[in-house]
């Protein structure tokens, strides 16, 4: 593999015996795992390309076990992976030879539901999914839902600040939640905002939403829950060209209409999905638009009438509307199953996760058939057209030498498209190691420095989850002393680990 | 002393980095109609961002829109306007509040919303700024000129330093650039008002209205005192307490989802009345900019943000003078004046953490804000990492020193 991961501490690597007992004190009996094929569960998360064993995985199931834990690790310098189902794409829980993995999966209860306050109290460990099936019978839901719900952890969804299909309409984790349990580095136990909507002073829970495992480790999330939309329809879009199904896209937007979900999907993706799940997908057009308006009845029958008047005129070549709820759910089982019918085609596939503007859709995709030829590898997209947020797959043999090489290449030639035209490296599925070096491609020097004195701020000596997010690790003394001038930081030529 | 007026981003950057080295603290203003919120600076300059203003790009397609941090908001309101959308959080003027008097147009700039995190009637529904910044540039304490975010809806690539710059007053960095999500705004506004109810019968509608799959855009209680000085003919003449639930939508979802309301509501309350279009804007502003404690000179004003349903409880510890309080966000906010000479909360920081309060003092003479804390409880763990955050962005503690807590 071409990742590079800072140089293990051998002094560390040494005392793995030592430390395994000093941390059994901490979580006794079957609390820490030490041998070779216990650990290998952990050496890999999502990004399933990386792998690396750790020095040592450790359970612990009480916010004062993870403070004595972090406590423990931070006097003797040992670095911290936390880590929750391991769904993450980006490589965020990839284990360091020299680090312990602090899994979560014990905080697995939801401790207060709160319907008054619309709020619901839980552990990390607990499902995004369960969140929603504990509250559905009320008529509530959790609105962010990443396609990995079933699996994914809340706790892993904070600090990825996950998003889903829905997110324009009703936005992301950071969005959604109210208040958090974190336990810093040195042990100290903090408590954010609470039920309440304003938290006072800096805005610590959007900091920390997002901030990948980098600057502490949750322990309590307070989440809001939405009482549930009473109507949900779908429009099955078809289009001759992705550039008029882009186009519908803005004319939807633009006619005052946010749906609760907008994806699209092109023709690759579209024949790998149906294909799999025979959902009814027309095959001979371009681009196929799933357009889902929700919310009360009379508003969902108006705007599903808005909706394919504005498609008619801008092209579409097939139109239906879901006549009942299964329909709805045939509609979306393609989309959910495109990642997986892919996988049917392919050996192995790379998921991207870049955002553009919207109005760069054609382009991007135009430029992505000639970077497709370039790399001789195929590629299907699937895009949250509502918010930009664009998921090639590239199709790849990791088994025929040099393919994963040419996959990596391809993806990162992608991400580098995306920022030119105005996105971004990553919607929803974070930095972690995967994008970490690309991010000198939207970020100079200073907006990076700025950003790691914040990591010093919570993590001075930088064991939480070190080589993640930034391409280079710097101590936060020598980020103190950077000069600045006009703006411009010099860096002193530091090794790149 | 005349306030520094740098033109661009180097000047800035030059600025705050001889300020730094210097350790000579600054006040940030952008359009000065916020000065006195927050805890008195003492500072022997200012620095002007007035320069930074403008529209760089608005794209109603993209539902994005970035502009110089010192841009006023009539402006961004006006240009929002004509292609018939609006900031989602319908951002609070404080200018009337602090002023103590009302004006025909507000003066302040989008820069002074973000960095004070503000929001209006629509906060449940929409959040507040922080959930509406895509991307921000500024210049460090230290002078380092940096960018966060992007303009994108959904970004996840680095830190989310927008969420941290939103709400700091202006003590990180000085913001230079913002770019923000618009949204549409709706066809239809309609409002429900019922009349004379106590408190707690309010607050059990606002749990049953905000809890129903009518999607409430905004909830407002206000006492018989407080809705007899409003300028809104119905609710002035109401003669009792005013209870106002908004929907907003396209026009056969409001009818729809007023029809239901009724009937969700029809055994706590009897609809008193309506209000339409551009009264029930007026109603809301008034709402929204705090109107009903402007002009209030003999008082302190407290902004509480509480768990929605404490909010009776809350009333009954805090304010037993119906004129003193007012609830907003569906029981989410509450208004609080008191005395000047006597501006503490009643029952203290003990009664504001055991009701999962949080208070911001908005309004006081400047001797009560150097006397109080700005933030109500105090929490010491967290207080220390803001003074780690705050090290970070300004060492030499020259952004609006003291602003936010004593020494920081």
């Amino acid at each position: 593999m071409s990742l590079v991961m800072p140089k293990p501490d051998g002094s560390i690597v040494a005392r793995r015996g030592a430390l395994a007992e000093a941390l059994r004190s901490i979580v006794p009996g079957e609390g820490v795992i030490d041998q070779a094929d216990e650990l290998k569960v952990y050496e890999t998360d999502g990004l399933t390309a990386y792998r690396q064993l750790p020095l040592l995985v450790v359970l612990p199931e009480t916010t004062q076990q993870v403070s004595q834990i972090l406590t423990y690790c931070k006097r003797e310098g040992v670095k911290v992976v936390p880590r929750g189902a391991g769904t993450s794409l980006s490589g965020g829980a990839l284990p360091l030879a020299d680090g312990i993995v602090l899994g979560l999966g014990k905080f697995n209860r939801v401790l207060e539901i709160d319907y008054d306050n619309r709020c619901v109290v839980v552990q990390p460990g607990v499902t995004n999914l369960g969140i929603t099936n504990a509250v559905q019978a009320e008529g509530f839901y959790y609105a962010p839902d990443p396609s990995s719900q079933i699996a994914c952890t809340i706790g892993g969804n904070v600090a990825e600040n996950s998003g889903g299909v829905h997110c324009l309409k009703y936005g992301l984790t950071t969005n959604n939640i109210l208040g958090l349990e974190v336990v810093l580095m040195d042990g100290t136990v903090l408590r954010i905002g609470g039920k309440a909507m304003d938290a006072p002073g800096y805005d610590l829970l959007g900091v920390m939403t997002g901030s990948e495992g980098l600057l502490g480790v949750v322990t309590e999330v307070t989440v809001r829950i939405l009482p549930k939309p009473s109507t949900a329809k779908a429009l099955l879009l078809g289009f001759p060209a992705s550039e008029q199904a882009g186009d519908c896209v803005g004319a939807i937007i633009a006619a005052g209409i946010v749906p609760g979900g907008m994806e699209m999907m092109d023709r690759p993706a579209i024949h790998a999905a149906e294909a799999f799940v025979k959902a009814g997908y027309p095959l001979d057009v371009e681009a196929l638009l799933i357009v889902e308006l929700d919310g009360p009845e009379a508003e969902v029958e108006h705007l599903v009438g808005e909706v394919g008047d504005i498609a008619e005129e801008k092209g579409a070549s097939y139109s239906r509307i879901s006549a009942d709820e299964s329909e709805r759910q045939s509609f979306w089982a393609g989309r959910k199953a495109a990642f997986p019918a892919v996988g049917r085609i392919s050996p192995d596939y790379y998921c991207m996760d870049g955002t553009i503007p919207r109005k760069a859709l054609p382009l991007v995709l135009e430029r992505m058939r000639e970077m497709s030829a370039k790399h001789r590898l195929e590629v299907a997209n699937v895009f949250h057209a509502g918010d930009g947020n664009l998921h090639p797959l590239i199709l790849y043999d990791a088994n025929r030498e040099g393919e994963l090489e040419r996959a990596e290449a391809f993806g990162a030639d992608i991400l580098t498209l995306c920022v030119e035209v105005g996105g971004v490296l990553t919607g929803e599925h974070g930095v972690g190691v995967e994008k970490r070096d690309l991010m000198g491609q939207m970020f100079n020097a200073t907006d990076l420095a700025v950003q790691q004195k914040v990591k010093c701020a919570f993590d001075p000596d930088g064991l939480l989850n070190p080589g993640k997010v930034f391409p280079e690790l710097h101590r936060c003394a020598e980020l103190g002393r950077m000069h600045v001038h006009r703006g411009q930081l010099r860096f002193p030529d530091l090794p790149r680990f | 002393m005349q306030p520094a007026q740098p033109q661009d981003e180097s000047e800035l950057s030059a600025l705050l980095e001889e300020a730094s080295k210097e350790e000579r603290p600054l006040e940030v203003i952008g359009r000065a109609s916020k000065r006195d919120y927050g805890r008195p600076l003492q500072v022997e300059g200012s620095v002007q961002l007035e320069a930074f203003s403008g529209v760089r790009f608005y794209e109603p397609e993209e539902l994005v829109l970035s502009v110089g941090a010192a841009t006023p908001m009539a402006e961004i309101e006006t240009l929002l306007d004509t292609q018939k959308q609006l900031l989602a959080f319908e951002p609070m003027d404080l200018a009337p509040l602090l002023s103590g008097a009302m004006a025909e147009r507000r003066t302040d700039s989008i820069g002074g919303v973000v960095a004070c995190n503000l929001a209006g009637p629509r906060r449940p529904k929409a959040g507040a700024a922080r959930d509406h910044v895509l991307g921000v540039e500024g210049v460090s304490g230290e002078g380092a000129r940096f960018k966060t975010g992007g303009r994108v809806v959904k970004n996840v690539t680095g830190y989310d330093l927008c969420k941290l710059l939103s709400g700091s007053f202006g003590t990180l960095a000085a913001m230079t650039w913002i770019t923000l999500k618009v949204l549409p705004r709706a066809e239809k506004t309609r409002t429900l008002l019922f009349f004379g109810l106590e408190a707690s019968t309010a607050t059990a509608l606002f749990t049953r209205a905000m809890g129903s799959a009518y999607e409430v855009s905004a909830a407002a209680h206000l006492p018989e005192p407080l809705a007899a000085v409003s300028r809104v003919d119905p609710i002035r003449e109401a003669g009792g307490s005013v209870t106002a639930v908004r929907l907003e939508g396209p026009t056969p979802s409001v009818m729809a989802r007023q029809a239901g309301l009724r009937r969700l509501l029809g055994d706590l309350a009897a609809l008193g009345g309506e209000l339409h279009a551009q009264r029930s804007l007026q109603f809301w502003r008034e709402i929204r900019d705090c109107h009903p404690f402007v002009g209030r000179s003999d008082c302190a004003i407290w902004r509480l943000s509480l768990p929605p349903a404490k909010a009776v409880e809350a009333l009954a510890a805090l304010a037993p003078a119906p004129a003193d309080a007012f609830l907003d966000w569906g029981g989410g906010l509450l208004w609080l004046a008191r005395p000047q000479q006597l501006p503490e909360i009643p029952g203290g920081e003990a009664l504001l953490a055991a009701l999962g309060i949080h208070a911001t003092l908005v309004k006081a003479d400047a001797a009560v804000r150097a006397a109080q804390p700005f933030f109500l409880p105090r929490l010491p763990a967290t207080t220390l990492l803001a003074e780690r955050i705050k090290q970070s962005f300004d060492p030499k503690r020259v952004l609006n020193p003291g602003r936010l807590y004593s020494g920081l």
